[in-house]
């Protein structure tokens, strides 16, 4: 794992734009704030008419902060607006559709320009020049191909950097650890649920990939994980984890990534405004306070979205990083808004309980929250199979040690079920970690 | 002494374990001798002494079990009244603590053994060394 110490080459794809003085950025940042107000107040009726209902002129924004008068963008909006609703240039200039997933009702089309693909792949080859890759890396793409945005931007960004891509999809474990012995994989791209599956099967199958296989490194996103998990892959596999944030409604991933220095994702102030409020007042906080992250594309020009409400739980992270890029950094997702769940009146979010469940000995990688009313808990969590004695005491302890510790986290007492290692469901793309069978 | 190694597997609080097991055995040809299954709320472990326990511990492992092989004391008593008592009076004066026990009885009644589960086993040996007591060796099995 990298040591900040011996980073000796700090490498960057656009030395100017990354490295840009704040007072420059901010100027650059109104600038493309007025170009991006002003197209979709001549091209979109539904921002239009926001605008005036807010009394903002597109052509008098004094500062950043104007920005505030507007309402937010929201999921429901796009999906009201679906499919073409929120296009700013003509339906012939667009070469892309995306869709983001609705567990609900209509999903969320998301359209590119091509200048749109470009600058996402750009943006992708500044997070993985500023993490190491190159040419002579060789990137497995374990994310799904697709209506998703996922592995299509990353496989970009890849080429424009001159990896070699070796576009597998997820799934089909065998075959993922074949094509890494086959092709010398270097890099991979991966959700950390199907990474902690990897890791299983890697140690299963008798393989040491620090011996057996070529890996430095992998980029880990699409779901919100905790710092305990990223180690935990880290350590199990071998190799370097930098965490990715992004979202199809602004390009995919690539909107925040970390650099080597791993504190915090440095969010790309000159293609997104971001703002970070109280989920439920909707009030803008100040930097080091924990809210939902709104975004504000600054450079789209099919579907520029403006405040929109990511749903993701972060702060802002103040200070200079010694990597020199002077885009401010956002915390790992701590959060989805939406998957925050109520239990006896208290707000949890599945990542504490991760956070608890991953720094534990003798916890493997998978685990479940079940929900089967408003009072209780259970939490399902598979033992390691190495650690077990026969000794029904120790497990015991564990069981309440995992407990303690998980009570302590959330403020509610949780029923704790140790089950088998490969028992609980598994998942090869995203992990459905909670599970709500509650009825009002 | 023969080490006598007894198999523990993990199990859930669900049906059809001791099933799968035993389709195993019974498709490697294992006998079990004896068994003992401890449970609390929500797991339990089932603890078996087979004839061919290297090969069984093999077997569930391969099959995804989560299993391990430990040593366990199998001390001789008598198949009568007071068999039981002999052991454990003995057991307890050399302060040696029971954390598991079961019995087998081997050949249709003529011997039986009490299986014993204890922290230190190579303390518990060397406790029960001078006693005047006999050991359970392979080659009760065949």
């Amino acid at each position: 794992m990298s040591n900040p110490e011996s980073i000796k080459s700090i490498a960057y794809w656009q030395k100017h734009e990354e490295t840009i003085d704040r007072t420059a950025l901010e100027s650059f940042q109104k600038e493309l704030l007025t170009d991006t107000l002003r197209r979709v107040y001549k091209n979109v009726p539904f921002y239009r008419l926001r605008f005036d209902r807010a009394g903002l002129d597109p052509e008098n924004i004094k500062n950043l902060h104007d920005i505030r008068k507007l309402p937010f963008t929201t999921n429901d909006d796009l999906r009201l607006n679906y499919p073409f609703g929120l296009l700013a240039i003509p339906k012939d200039s667009i070469i892309r559709v995306h869709t983001s997933s609705g567990t609900t009702g209509k999903p969320k089309a998301i359209f590119f320009s091509k200048k749109d693909i470009e600058r996402a792949a750009d943006l992708i080859a500044r997070c993985l020049v500023m993490t190491g890759t190159g040419a002579g890396d060789v990137l497995q793409n374990m994310m799904t191909y697709g209506l998703f945005t996922g592995a299509l931007m990353m496989h970009y960004g890849a080429e424009n950097v001159g990896a070699l891509v070796v576009p597998a999809g997820p799934g089909n474990t065998e075959r993922q650890i074949l094509l890494m012995r086959d092709f010398g994989t270097t890099v991979f791209h991966i959700t950390p649920s199907y990474a902690l599956y990897l890791a299983s099967v890697f140690h299963e199958s008798g393989i040491d990939p620090r011996k057996d296989l070529s890996l430095k490194r992998a980029y880990m996103g699409a779901e919100p994980y905790s710092e305990e998990t990223q180690k935990k892959i880290e350590q199990l596999i071998g190799i370097d984890v930098y965490n990715s944030y992004g979202l199809t409604e602004m390009n995919g991933p690539g909107v925040a990534f970390e650099c080597l220095f791993k504190n915090g994702m440095h969010l790309w102030e000159d293609h997104f405004l971001m703002e970070i409020i109280n989920p439920e007042t909707g009030k803008v906080l100040t930097d080091g306070q924990e809210g939902e992250l709104v975004l504000t594309s600054l450079r789209r020009e099919a579907m520029p979205l403006i405040r929109y409400r990511t749903r993701d739980i972060t702060k802002i992270l103040t200070g200079a990083c010694a990597c020199g890029r002077t885009h401010r950094r956002i915390s790992r997702i701590l959060g989805r808004s939406d998957d925050m769940f109520i239990v006896r009146g208290v707000n949890i979010f599945p990542q504490q309980i991760e956070h608890v469940l991953m720094g534990m000995k003798g916890v493997a990688q998978n685990y479940q929250i079940i929900l089967d009313s408003y009072d209780d808990i259970t939490v399902n969590v598979e033992i390691v199979r190495d650690l077990f004695d026969g000794n029904i005491e120790h497990l015991m302890n564990l069981r309440a040690e995992i407990t303690d510790k998980v009570r302590a986290a959330i403020l509610v007492k949780p029923k704790v079920e140790l089950h088998e290692p490969g028992t609980l469901p598994i998942s090869e793309g995203k992990a459905k970690r909670v599970i709500d069978n509650r009825t009002i | 002494m023969d080490k006598v190694m007894q198999i523990s597997v993990f199990s859930e609080n669900k049906p059809g374990k001791i099933e799968k097991i035993t389709r195993i055995f019974d498709q490697e040809g294992i006998n079990i001798l004896a068994s003992s299954i401890t449970s609390t709320n929500g797991f339990g472990i089932i603890k078996l002494l087979v004839d061919k326990c290297e090969l069984a511990h093999e077997k569930l492992k391969q099959n995804g079990f989560t299993v391990t092989l430990n040593e366990v004391l199998a001390i001789e008593m008598k198949d009568s009244p007071g068999g039981l008592y002999e052991v454990a009076h003995i057991l307890s004066q050399r302060g040696i603590n029971i954390e598991n026990a079961y019995v087998y009885v081997a050949k249709a009644r003529g011997r039986a053994f009490l299986l014993v589960e204890v922290k230190d086993i190579e303390k518990a040996k060397e406790l029960l060394a001078k006693e005047n007591l006999s050991f359970l060796t392979y080659e009760e099995f065949k």
